[in-house]
């Protein structure tokens, strides 16, 4: 590990400690691996000049939070409280696959990443290059987990990522979904912790591969302790005709970063992002989408919804670029948030870049307080304030959550949704 | 019911009542009527307890309580409606939850239970037969994407479910068609009975044909400049608003 000497003494000790735990890490090619290592030692953990972490400067979190990293784990933590009935439900513990904790399963195919069905995607869609968190994943990574569906699968695969930590830990989980030509799944994937004792960080990286004419219809909920930090990169690869709708609802945990970039790699594909958070206390929520329609007929459509309350910070950026090639994209954004209290932030920025003449494209965003003239409406009728501003905040996010067609799930972030307000 | 004493308002720096008397008993309906700019839509705004304006003087007994030092939500758990001349809309909150949140949040200040969804349902239909309210807009968000009569046909509504004691129809009549407005004006007089009361702010006599009030006074300058019986709108209809500036200018 001699190559990060000139980094800063707390990404010394972050790289020397998963130094230490590594060797698990087969699966990855050996050209990824030397990339890797190499843009870590150029480039370190990235802090707020980095124009895309300029909110959520990792560098600092790390320099703060975790000065010592041990990666001690807890090794009983209890799952049976997130599972979904009507799913199949697989755990990963720290990021690896537990089989002995998971449901059985059928009409798919799972393991971890060290599976040679892998060796065609793994690092080709997150490229080291483009992240030192994708980089530093890269070189030391769990051996995380592989999902590959081949036909459909009616009943939805919810995955339980669990964490505990019993010393500061940072942890590198990897997965790599793949649904096969003509092939739909639905993917569920919970974030959570369980006695935790000391910070955890979770530098999570996922590769998703639509093939053509598949469809894959993806739910995050991101419900971690005070204790965890995350930053979640989910690089995802749509060809032609495929679908890709994916929500992503985060209530708990002291910092979450989700990189979410998506490319529309074929004509006539489509893609849909939603989002909703709440954030409070001192938490930071930060979305970060990037739709790249490189070919043309395609679309997207992106709806994110924010609540920020007491000192807590929101931030959602996103990208869309249309390529030269992509003509007759249809790309629709919107980014709405509104703000509970004086202390809390809201960073939003729509980024646009159309490089085809043919396109229809829109984006809007808004941050506002919760509307005093529909709250006083309210309350000439008799409803009293605590009870007006759930009816308007509810209101508010109803439009995400409708989008959740597994009602169990549903009923789990309605539940997750009003406990935070 | 209600006794309004030396009500005096401000908008920001700006007096806009300027002592506003007057005193409404059960089973009556007054008019008020007045000139754009008199004060009409503040007086209902001070009633209802709209933050946007300041009582300088003046107190209002609704009741026997003081008015003036209840939260909105309790005036109308007390029994005030206000029918909006500007009903909001709220998207993603539907009619029957707003309706049905109100209905018991109100039950429960009264110390009664909450009512059944079956009772509730019954209440729903026969309430919006009254307005000839479509059954599809009581599922509806609140108002959203409702047409102008839609909407005030809609508060009338809302005040059929809640049964106020006191009910103020601010400008209920404006950008209503003449059978929106006999409907509107149908379902208020089937509400009227000698326990409750109701205040009229109109512009227009037109109102008046269809919901005939016992008083009717004028409003100008923010003070009550005269009252009189129904004949008083037709006086006013016939000379219109000229006359009574001409005679108040320097009130």
């Amino acid at each position: 590990m001699s190559i990060v000497d000139s980094k800063s003494s707390v990404t010394q000790n972050i790289l020397d400690a998963l130094g230490k735990s590594g060797n698990k890490i087969a699966f990855i090619p050996d050209q990824a691996l030397v990339n890797a290592i190499r843009y870590i030692d150029e480039n370190g953990f990235p802090n707020n000049k980095h124009e895309d972490y300029k909110y959520c400067n990792v560098e600092a979190i790390l320099r703060k939070e975790f000065k010592t990293v041990k990666n001690q784990f807890n090794p009983y933590v209890s799952v049976d409280q997130f599972k979904l009935k009507d799913c199949f439900n697989i755990v990963v513990i720290n990021g690896n696959y537990s089989e002995s904790l998971s449901d059985n399963h059928e009409g798919f195919e799972l393991s971890t990443l060290d599976n040679s069905k892998c060796k065609n995607y793994i690092t080709r869609l997150a490229e080291v290059t483009s992240d030192a968190l994708i980089a530093v994943n890269t070189a030391f990574s769990e051996q995380g987990l592989f999902i590959y569906v081949k036909n459909s699968v009616t009943k939805s695969i919810h995955i339980i990522n669990i964490s505990s930590a019993t010393e500061n830990s940072f942890i590198n989980p990897r997965q790599l979904f793949v649904i096969d030509k003509n092939a739909e799944a639905t993917i569920i994937e919970t974030f959570v912790s369980d006695g935790n004792k000391a910070n955890l960080f979770q530098n999570h990286v996922s590769e998703v591969v639509l093939e053509e004419n598949s469809k894959l219809k993806s739910y995050r909920l991101q419900d971690e302790d005070s204790l965890s930090y995350q930053i979640n990169t989910t690089q995802v690869m749509v060809n032609r005709y495929a679908n890709y709708d994916t929500n992503t609802f985060t209530f708990g945990g002291a910092v979450v970063r989700n990189n979410l970039n998506v490319v529309l790699a074929s004509d006539a594909c489509e893609a849909h992002l939603n989002g909703l958070f709440v954030s409070k206390g001192n938490q930071l929520i930060d979305n970060h989408t990037l739709v790249d329609h490189q070919m043309p007929n395609c679309q997207s459509n992106e709806l994110y919804k924010g609540i920020a309350k007491d000192k807590s910070t929101g931030i959602f950026n996103g990208k869309i670029y249309v390529r030269k090639d992509a003509q007759k994209t249809n790309a629709y954004q919107s980014s709405k948030n509104i703000l509970l209290s004086d202390d809390a932030t809201i960073n939003t920025k729509p980024q646009l870049e159309i490089y085809a003449d043919d396109v229809k494209c829109s984006h809007g965003t808004s941050t506002g307080k919760v509307d005093e003239q529909a709250l006083f409406y309210l309350k000439a009728r008799g409803i009293g304030e605590e009870s007006g501003r759930k009816l308007l905040l509810q209101a508010f996010a109803q439009e995400v959550i409708d989008k959740i067609e597994q009602e169990e799930l549903q009923a789990r972030v309605v539940k997750l949704f009003e406990k935070n307000l | 019911m209600i006794t309004i004493k030396n009500l005096h308002a401000n908008v920001g720096d700006k007096e806009i009542l300027k002592g506003i008397n007057l005193e409404i008993k059960a089973g009556e309906v007054h008019a008020i009527m007045g000139p754009n700019g008199s004060g009409k839509s503040t007086l209902s705004g001070v009633l209802a307890g709209k933050e946007d304006y300041d009582v300088t003087e003046g107190e209002v007994i609704f009741n026997g309580k003081n008015l003036l030092e209840m939260s909105p939500e309790d005036r109308a758990r007390e029994g005030l409606f206000l029918a909006f001349q500007y009903p909001v809309e709220i998207p993603g909150v539907s009619n029957i939850n707003f309706l049905k949140t109100a209905l018991n949040e109100v039950r429960t200040y009264h110390g009664k239970e909450e009512i059944s969804a079956k009772d509730f349902l019954a209440l729903v239909k026969e309430k919006q037969k009254l307005v000839e309210l479509d059954a599809k807009l009581a599922n509806r968000s609140v108002n959203e994407g409702f047409s102008g009569g839609e909407k005030k046909r809609n508060e009338i509504f809302q005040m059929a479910m809640l049964e106020p004691k006191l009910a103020i129809l601010d400008e209920t009549d404006s950008g209503l068609d003449i059978d929106a407005l006999r409907i509107v004006a149908n379902g208020v007089n089937k509400l009227r009975n000698k326990d409750n009361a109701t205040i009229v702010i109109t512009h227009y006599q037109r109102l008046l044909d269809y919901i005939v009030p016992d008083f009717v006074h004028i409003l100008y300058k923010g003070k009550i400049v005269k009252s009189g019986g129904k004949e008083l709108a037709l006086e006013l209809e016939a000379k219109g608003y000229d006359e009574i500036k001409k005679q108040f200018e320097n009130a």
